[in-house]
């Protein structure tokens, strides 16, 4: 039944933004004069971009395969749960990278530059997207001439530890790529996967959570912090909800 | 003509009142600036951005645009060549310029409760604001309404001219608090359901409308659905400050607050809540049962609740005072129209900032995060927990809401 | 070419802390004023309400937050002999960006100083002599006393609602607080946070091992509070999503809660925001300011005159601002002559990390500065005879998260990945906490700040360099300290302890604090010191840095917000009773 309104009452809608505040420039700008008051808009949020499953944004499918059977290594399934190519880690890192992580956005990339003192943080060029496709290209070359044209997903989970373990302590070198400094980044990135919010492709099903027993994006725990030695009882739930939040027919 | 005695009693104190035709007096113009903050006229004449009562707001009705006009002493473009009979009877009467009608986007049908000498008073107020060069075409709506004519007919339908008479069994408070809020303040033009040409419905003053995705709750004495809950402070409290121990005003009524109703004198505003609190029907005959805890969207809302709104408004419903609104017993949460409740989760809403209450919290929108079940569910919940019970929430309205939201200007 | 505004009584440059408190108080006093904020706006319900702010990738990881280092960043070596390199990614510290600066973000530990930090050389030569302190260490004596800051201190705490226990009211000791504590006038406005299991159990070692904890002030709300200003804080609800993440449910102090609702109702106050200031612009004698020249989000130049220039970015940057618009001789790190950009110093933190068995410690439970803290070594509490060094910090518990991207400890020799590194993750979690000391970082010769020869920003302008090590004394002040808090630690019967002391060189690439302090430092001579005891600067009258951790003439053992706070009203009120009745240098 349509609403029956009075044309007297709808002079208060225009007047709800009525703080004077100037936009300057396109769609939802922020405000740049502020003036009279606090700027607000309704409807106005800034929620995370949800990843949608689908075919890969960044990696090859060959990158694709490599990436997910290195996850699953870094995090192997077992009896706790899932790993980290279930729980979605190499989607996670593969939206990621086609974002702006990968592109190194923001980041001061202004030459020259030149290697440094450890101290001095990172100085290459090189974006996390290059870095993978560089470290990826030199591990597939790794891979199929030590194991006799074999890819790294058609290793042995053994291998496919052991050739992860080289990487890690410089025992296998890569062409042109400093193996342990990309596999600090993989892992870094597997780990973020596996823990971050679900809405980013990762920590499928809150399995990441659910392993060390965190809450999720809850925001009280008014109730709970005197309660020295209890288990938290609730389930952890995701910027997106969690199933109890659907109403069963 | 003699004026009621009890007139006497409603001018606002100045010392010294004059009653002569003396536009110029000091006190005189400012009780007709008093007047106009409680009429609310910059609200609609006086356009954001714009000079104090150039006009030039257009105000989107279902009927069509109308424009409200410029009523500074411009001779061309203001009111400046208006007579006082002539500006008695468009607040009096609803007519214009020329005898011309107006609209009831200009609620007369309010003002014409309000003395002439109040009214005359006002005049003498806009007489001396800065006169503004901005020629108006108020009348903008489409064929047939941009008709004119019609509104006699309307008129005769839906407005009874006259000026307010005092109730003699009741106080000179109760009575000050009737004038301001029947006439200059408006109330009932947002609070009152309408009829299907947008006259008021006999009989059901000040129980709640709805106008274009709010509902202007009941605020009759109805204890389960209007503000029978609240004490005489708590009201005093929201009109002055835009919060009180129960909710924050937001929305339009946000509005309301900033430019009138916080302007209004403690006296006023002890006058209105007098008389609010004495008004209209009591307890509710019909109390429902509440949804039942294990109803399949009962469940779904607690567990929405819990994750996205205990954290303010609190595992107990109880808010926290001046910041979240408290939803336990609350009538507003319980009114038979949802539409202001599905608006604010949707989109959010943020509280009138004032000198008393600074601090203007605002709901965050939910509207990317929750379906339109789950609002209908978390909706559903807080109805009906904590003592509330009201009728459910349906995906449906939900979806047609969210649906006209994305259509709004 | 730069189009000209109408003048204003005062331009405000950044719209954090302190220029919210500035503008405040000048716009009650009914000076004209505008802010030019370089980031953007920024308010709870639409940049972080309680249903997205909980994103430790978005914000604590990936630092949507935070000062990009593409729109500003600077170079850094260790020292004179090395080529400073950009930091091209924020790491060891994160500058915040937009209205509200990093007070929407941090965790809301407020600390004062101690009475004997405001005579910090004067009082270690006392007690032990010129020789005690290393001849390249140049900490020197505030330019006010703890009496004087006092009540600026209160004041800022009740804008805050800051959550604690007194330990010292007017001289008389309080049961349950800081034994340590200078005096205060009066109770903290709000009562102190309830504690977690950790925090409890590490103040019974605390107590055990002969020490007297209490619980660390917060200006994380205990309860809902209204301040001054009228504004209204609602009641921390625990989430563990402080530090790094704006608070959804108006429970943090931060400028947005505590001052700028307030504040933007002045009619006689306005911001710009997405809007450089580029340089404080000088009259031809340069003893005068004229106003300052800024950058819009278009590109486009303005001239912004004002009567009073307030220097109100953050500590860095206020350096980088003062160096650009030659305000001050620029300090020489060869040469030692010189003095925009002396002093700078950090924080010196190290930590214990603890695996208790059988316990669930919840560490998600947690608020941005709840915890139990042991002061005893702070300071000079403690007699620093026989020991080699002078300075010291505090030490407790106060884990502010258990978020698990970047907080899952695991037991030490653990792989880092593979199936015992999750086994090794799923058992400890919930058993671990970490305790940290946090001490004082003193000024030397050779840590400063002065523009970098090579590079520049997005706009052409050279890049502040930065130069900074840690020193013997500190070093080993954070063995002494992390020795210390081991022993506490020890009480608590672990599985297992890892103490982790400082240890240097100084590496940007792991996170410590965002206490960069120093480079405007305040003092009573002009040779060493860019400001006078008003923040005021002695070259330029009409130019003041109120109260930016920049005017710190060395870094003591706390956190520095609270000392930032109360400098900010106390310059306030020197520009309001002394400077705008006659204009001019306040000596």
């Amino acid at each position: 039944m349509a609403h029956i309104t009075s044309p007297a009452l709808s002079r208060r809608l225009l007047l709800t933004s009525a703080t004077a505040f100037v936009l300057v420039g396109t769609a939802v700008a922020r405000a740049r004069t502020l003036a009279g008051g606090l700027p607000w808009e309704p409807g106005t949020a800034t929620p995370p971009t949800p990843v949608r499953p689908g075919p890969w944004m960044f990696f090859t499918s060959d990158e694709a395969a490599l990436i997910e059977a290195a996850v699953d290594r870094l995090i192997p399934a077992d009896e706790r749960g899932p790993g980290g190519k279930d729980a979605g880690c190499a989607v996670f890192i593969d939206r990621q990278l086609a974002g702006p992580y990968g592109r190194a956005a923001g980041l001061y990339m202004k030459p020259p530059f030149m290697p440094g003192a450890a101290t001095q943080g990172y100085q290459m060029p090189d974006a996390p997207a290059a870095r993978y496709r560089a470290g990826l290209k030199a591990l597939v070359e790794y891979v199929k001439a030590t194991f006799s044209g074999k890819s790294f997903s058609e290793l042995v989970p053994a291998d496919q530890d052991k050739v992860l373990a080289g990487l890690e302590t410089g025992s296998i070198t890569l062409k042109d790529v400093k193996g342990a400094e990309f596999l600090v980044l993989l892992l870094q990135n597997t780990q973020e996967g596996f823990f971050a919010d679900p809405i980013y492709g990762g920590n499928r099903d809150m399995s990441g959570w659910k392993l060390v027993g965190f809450p999720g994006a809850r925001y009280d725990y008014r109730d709970w912090v005197d309660r020295h030695n209890e288990v938290y009882p609730l389930p952890p739930v995701s910027i997106m909800g969690r199933a109890e939040w659907t109403v069963k027919e | 003509m003699r004026r009621p005695l009890a007139t006497a009693a409603f001018l606002v104190g100045s010392c010294s009142l004059t009653f002569a035709q003396d536009t110029q007096s000091f006190d005189r113009v400012e009780r007709g600036r008093y007047l106009s903050v409680l009429g609310d006229c910059a609200a609609c004449h006086t356009a954001p951005g714009g000079q104090p009562f150039g006009g030039g707001l257009a105000l989107q009705t279902p009927f069509g645009k109308i424009v409200a006009p410029n009523i500074t002493p411009d001779r061309e473009t203001g009111i400046g060549n208006m007579t006082d009979q002539e500006f008695l009877a468009a607040l009096h009467d609803g007519r214009g310029h020329d005898g011309t009608r107006l609209y009831p986007a200009m609620p007369y049908p309010a003002y014409t409760k309000m003395t002439d000498d109040d009214v005359l008073a006002m005049r003498a107020y806009f007489a001396t604001v800065a006169p503004v060069r901005n020629r108006v075409i108020s009348n903008q709506l489409p064929f047939p309404f941009n008709v004119r004519l019609s509104m006699a007919f309307w008129n005769v339908l839906n407005f009874t001219p006259g000026r307010y008479h005092p109730n003699p069994r009741k106080s000179a408070e109760w009575n000050r608090g009737a004038y301001i809020v029947e006439g200059a303040a408006h109330c009932g033009t947002c609070h009152t359901p309408k009829t299907l040409l947008g006259g008021d419905k006999n009989g059901q003053a000040l129980a709640g409308a709805t106008l274009q995705g709010w509902f202007a709750p009941n605020i009759t004495t109805d204890s389960r659905k209007g503000i029978g809950g609240w004490s005489k402070d708590d009201l005093v409290q929201y009109l002055k400050t835009g919060a009180n121990n129960w909710t924050l005003a937001s929305g339009p009524m946000a509005e309301a607050v900033t430019h009138s109703t916080s302007q209004m004198t403690d006296e006023d505003i002890s006058a209105i809540a007098t008389y609010l609190k004495d008004s209209g029907e009591g307890g509710s005959a019909h109390k429902p049962e509440p949804v039942a805890v294990s109803d399949n969207a009962m469940r779904a809302g607690a567990a929405i609740y819990k994750d996205s709104c205990a954290a303010c408004h609190r595992d107990t419903g109880a808010g926290e005072v001046h910041l979240f609104p408290r939803l336990a017993s609350s009538a507003l949460v319980q009114s038979d129209d949802p539409t202001t409740l599905v608006r604010v989760v949707l989109q959010g809403t943020r509280a009138v900032s004032t000198k008393d209450m600074p601090t203007a919290p605002a709901m965050p929108a939910f509207d990317w995060r929750l379906s339109d079940t789950q609002t209908a569910a978390v909706l559903t919940y807080i109805r009906n927990s904590w003592g509330n019970a009201a009728g459910t929430v349906s995906g449906g309205a939900v979806a047609s809401e969210r649906a006209s939201l994305g259509r709004l200007p | 070419m730069a189009r000209k505004l109408p003048p204003k009584d005062v331009v405000i440059i950044g719209l954090g802390w302190t220029g919210s408190i500035l503008g405040y108080e000048l716009a009650k006093a009914g000076l004209d004023v505008v802010a030019i904020e370089r980031g953007p706006w920024r308010d709870t319900a639409t940049d972080f309400p309680p249903a997205y702010a909980q994103d430790e990738l978005r914000y604590a990881v990936r630092l949507d937050l935070f000062l990009r280092p593409d729109q500003e960043t600077l170079t850094f070596r260790n020292n004179m002999s090395q080529t400073a390199l950009p930091i091209r990614n924020f790491v060891s510290f994160l500058p915040g960006n937009g209205v509200g600066g990093a007070g929407v973000h941090w965790n809301g530990q407020t600390w004062r100083f101690l009475p004997t930090d405001f005579r910090v050389r004067s009082h270690l030569e006392e007690r032990y002599g010129k020789e005690a302190l290393p001849s390249d260490m140049t900490i020197q004596d505030w330019p006010l006393a703890y009496d004087e800051i006092e009540p600026y201190y209160d004041r800022f705490e009740k804008l805050c609602g800051t959550s604690g226990k007194a330990g010292n009211i007017r001289g008389v000791k309080q049961p349950g607080g800081n034994p340590f504590e200078g005096w205060r006038s009066s109770e903290y406005p709000t009562p102190p946070l309830k504690q977690g299991l950790g925090a409890t159990l590490f103040a019974e070692a605390a107590r055990k091992t002969g020490h007297l904890p209490f619980p660390q002030p917060a200006s994380n709300c205990s309860e809902a509070y209204t301040n001054p200003l009228g504004l209204k804080l609602g009641q921390c609800t625990y989430c563990g999503f402080c530090e790094r993440f704006g608070c959804g449910n108006y429970s943090k102090a931060s400028p947005q809660t505590c001052v700028l609702p307030a504040l933007l109702r002045f009619p006689n106050f306005s911001a710009q925001t997405e809007s450089e200031v580029t340089k404080i612009n000088l009259d031809s004698t340069g003893k005068r300011a004229t106003g300052v020249t800024y950058v819009d989000a278009s590109g486009e130049e303005w001239e912004q005159p004002a009567n009073i220039v307030l220097v109100c970015a953050y500590a860095l940057f206020n350096v980088r601002l003062m160096l650009l618009s030659g305000i001050g001789k620029p300090y020489n790190g060869e040469t030692g002559q010189g003095v925009v950009g002396r002093n700078y110093a950090y924080q010196t933190t190290s930590s214990v990390g603890v695996i208790l068995k059988d316990k669930i410690l919840n560490p998600f439970i947690a608020t941005g500065a709840h915890g139990m803290i042991v002061d005893d070594f702070n300071g000079d509490n403690f007699d620093h005879a026989g020991l080699g060094f002078v300075g010291g910090g505090y030490m407790g518990m106060g884990q502010t998260n258990g978020r698990p991207i970047t907080t899952r400890p695991v037991p030490s020799g653990t792989p880092k990945w593979g199936a015992q590194w999750k086994k090794a993750t799923a058992e400890t979690y919930n058993r671990a906490m970490g305790l940290s000391t946090h001490a004082s970082s003193y000024s030397y010769k050779d840590c400063f700040l002065d523009l970098d020869p090579s590079y520049k920003d997005r706009l052409g302008r050279p890049l502040m360099r930065m130069t900074f090590d840690f020193h013997e004394n500190e070093l080993k002040m954070s063995a002494f300290l992390t020795e210390r808090l081991a022993e506490i630690a020890k009480a608590l019967d672990p599985v297992e302890m890892t103490p982790s002391p400082r240890k240097g060189p100084y590496t940007l690439n792991l996170y410590q604090t965002t206490h960069n302090t120093g480079g405007t430092v305040m003092g009573a001579d002009p040779a060493n010191s860019v400001l006078n005891r008003y923040c005021q600067s002695w070259d330029v009258h009409n130019v003041f840095v109120p109260g930016g951790a920049s005017v710190f003439p060395q870094n003591h053992g706390y956190n520095p917000t609270d000392t930032v706070g109360a400098l900010a009203y106390w310059t306030a009120d020197a520009i309001k009773d002394r400077y705008l009745r006659n204009p001019g240098p306040l000596g």
